[in-house]
């Protein structure tokens, strides 16, 4: 199969803590799929060795046709080869417009020299309308981030990560802090999203999970557990023991 | 979204039509050029505080906009004087060497004017050689060309060396302090060739232009610094203004956030950082010849410190504040420690502003920061009635946007 991301065999060690574990995992260039688990399962850290955060001690990440390899890249050059992430908590900067976080996040060159005499055409600024719409932000553009509620500075940041036009999406518990007629948003977004594009979600809420309608990769104590259906995996007897059971 | 930039930023008309009243106001009153309200001295004094106002722009650009508390811009200050100090000094003393040996009866060659030069330059320090970091002092446009070179360059490596390695917040600011203390220990020594502890002097004599009276001079300077402001201002205004402006806070706020959309931070700090080197690098190289002497305790830490709490008081985060703070403290600071302030006379004790005048500015810079962190510039957001929200006690709602139960009191 034509893969994405390729992670394989990646450890890492925080303090004699083994955080990932010989984990392998690979997604399609257009495919969703949920990642369960635990606290301490190595979720959080699995997207910091993916977006370039943190090194592994040992393992490859290889990303695309051409088969980079991920690991010698910087955070800014793995979010321009096409990896977008979303944060638990909605990280948006709250100093400035709505508008002004949309443009920042618009695909366009990302040096200093192109980015002092880029200028906001009329084509960038019918895009920042419509995601600002699509995120149900479009009354808002002018006001400052940080006035937002909380669940309009998580659509903030889905529409950011829109903006950049990742091939890859990691996503960190979406629904968390939404309403349920958000949730449904959210989720029939990232079904749709899912159609051009790689989606990871992270997630705690099975409910959610379910609805995403999946693959689903169980981790748990920084390896792979068990990957398939949702109703696969939850009959699997050791992951009812480490994760549904409790 | 179609506007205009200076319809976007009223501020920055504001700020040209005050500088031009200011500059036509000194130009009418000046010995030179006007009235002769006030002397050369103060007119010389008023342009210095122009140069410090473009130096405090560029802390502002820095540490404001950028996030990065520079220590060590007053360095870069010190170092755009030095290199025009080297052309005046040397050019200054061709003249004089070219006019005693002129009673002579063989003409002069080349290499004994030469050493002349080196012999009265560096007399002072026991030697009689030019140093190699003099070679291109014989040339104002190559001496020129080094205002900018050597501060940029030495910025660029320094922040090169020292973002590359992701040192943010205190330690960097150490980091600038020490660099700064370096350079000035070495400045000191007599064998860096810039003349030790003694420093460069003469800078107010221009040469070739001895028949033009220091009157006359101060005033071209001080139009020259204003103009420098204006044209820094408007630049860094126009810079902040657009997408550049918004990556530069938003690293400010949250780097690491900025590096996940794709942007190559320390790419972006580097180059504020070298922007802002030249920008005081300029502004010292327009300095130094209106105070006249330079020498290396301008580059003591403490310089770099006073520039950090000029832009705190005037209101760091906006250009004008950094402008108000610098024009108004360095003023005031000259005012009180230049013995006209009137003692305070307390019957047991007798207060001596010379003395007394740091206290006082230590206190306020700390009064600021805790009651007016806008600084004095906060003051126009007063007089136009925007208040930022006060957003203690306990929130009343379970969102982070929900009233504070301040706000819903009023």
């Amino acid at each position: 199969m034509n893969s994405l991301l390729e992670v394989s065999g990646v450890s890492v060690t925080f303090d004699g803590f083994r955080a990932i574990n010989n984990l392998s995992f690979t997604i399609g260039p257009a495919e969703l799929r949920a990642i369960i688990g635990p606290n301490g399962a190595g979720k959080t850290t699995f997207m910091d060795i993916v977006t370039g955060k943190t090194r592994p001690d040992e393992g490859k990440v290889v990303w695309g046709e051409m088969a980079h390899s991920l690991l010698r890249m910087s955070e800014a050059q793995i979010a321009r080869a096409g990896v977008g992430r979303k944060f638990q908590r909605p990280t948006v900067f709250e100093d400035q417009s709505v508008s002004d976080n949309l443009v920042m996040a618009l695909r366009a060159p990302r040096s200093p020299f192109s980015v002092l005499w880029w200028r906001p055409k009329p084509a960038d600024m019918d895009r920042v309308q419509a995601l600002a719409a699509e995120v149900g932000l479009a009354a808002e553009l002018p006001r400052k981030a940080g006035e937002l509620s909380h669940g309009q500075k998580q659509w903030l940041e889905i529409g950011m990560l829109l903006a950049q036009e990742p091939r890859l999406l990691l996503v960190d518990e979406p629904a968390a802090g939404m309403t349920l007629a958000e949730r449904e948003h959210t989720t029939a977004l990232l079904v749709e999203l899912a159609k051009t594009r790689a989606v990871v979600v992270v997630e705690h809420d099975m409910e959610f999970v379910r609805r995403l309608n999946c693959k689903v990769t169980v981790l748990h104590e920084g390896a792979v557990l068990a990957e398939g259906t949702l109703d696969h995996v939850t009959k699997n007897p050791q992951v009812i023991e480490v994760y549904l059971g409790r | 979204m179609t506007r205009t930039f200076l319809s976007r930023n009223p501020s920055v008309l504001w700020f040209l039509l005050a500088l031009s009243l200011f500059t036509l106001g000194v130009t009418l009153m000046s010995e030179a050029t006007g009235a002769a309200l006030i002397s050369t001295s103060f007119v010389k004094t008023l342009g210095k505080t122009l140069c410090l106002c473009l130096v405090a722009l560029a802390m502002d650009l820095i540490w404001g906009y950028a996030g990065i508390l520079s220590l060590g811009h007053m360095a870069f200050f010190a170092l755009g004087g030095y290199m025009i100090g080297m052309w005046l000094m040397y050019a200054r003393t061709e003249e004089i060497v070219v006019a005693a040996m002129a009673n002579e009866a063989l003409p002069a060659t080349a290499l004994e004017i030469r050493n002349g030069i080196a012999g009265q330059i560096f007399g002072v320090v026991g030697a009689s050689e030019l140093p190699p970091v003099w070679l291109f002092a014989h040339s104002l446009p190559l001496q020129l060309m080094l205002v900018v070179a050597v501060p940029g360059v030495l910025a660029l490596v320094f922040g090169w060396l020292a973002f590359r390695s992701r040192v943010t917040g205190v330690y960097l600011s150490i980091l600038t302090q020490a660099m700064t203390l370096a350079l000035a220990l070495w400045l000191f020594q007599n064998d860096s060739g810039l003349r030790g502890n003694n420093g460069l002097s003469g800078l107010q004599n221009i040469p070739g232009l001895g028949h033009v009276p220091q009157a006359t001079l101060s005033m071209w300077f001080f139009w020259a610094s204003a103009l420098a402001l204006g044209v820094a201002y408007v630049a860094v205004a126009w810079m902040m203004s657009g997408k550049f402006g918004s990556v530069i806070r938003a690293i400010r706020d949250d780097e690491q956030r900025v590096r996940f959309l794709g942007y190559p931070v320390e790419g972006y700090k580097l180059f504020v950082f070298t922007l802002t080197a030249i920008i005081a690098a300029i502004a010292g190289a327009l300095y130094y010849p209106q105070a006249g002497i330079i020498n290396p305790a301008e580059l003591a830490p403490i310089a770099s410190i006073y520039l950090a709490v000029w832009v705190a008081i005037g209101g760091r985060g906006r250009l004008y504040g950094a402008v108000i703070g610098a024009a108004f403290v360095s003023l005031l600071s000259s005012w009180f420690t230049g013995g006209r302030a009137p003692s305070v006379n307390l019957g047991f004790y007798t207060i001596n502003w010379v003395d007394w005048w740091l206290v006082l500015l230590g206190l306020s810079f700390v009064l600021v920061t805790l009651f007016a962190p806008k600084g004095l510039a906060g003051l126009f957001d007063l007089a136009a009635h925007i208040r930022a929200p006060d957003r203690k006690g306990a929130p009343l709602g379970p969102d982070d946007g929900a009233l504070m139960e301040r706000e819903a009191r009023k």
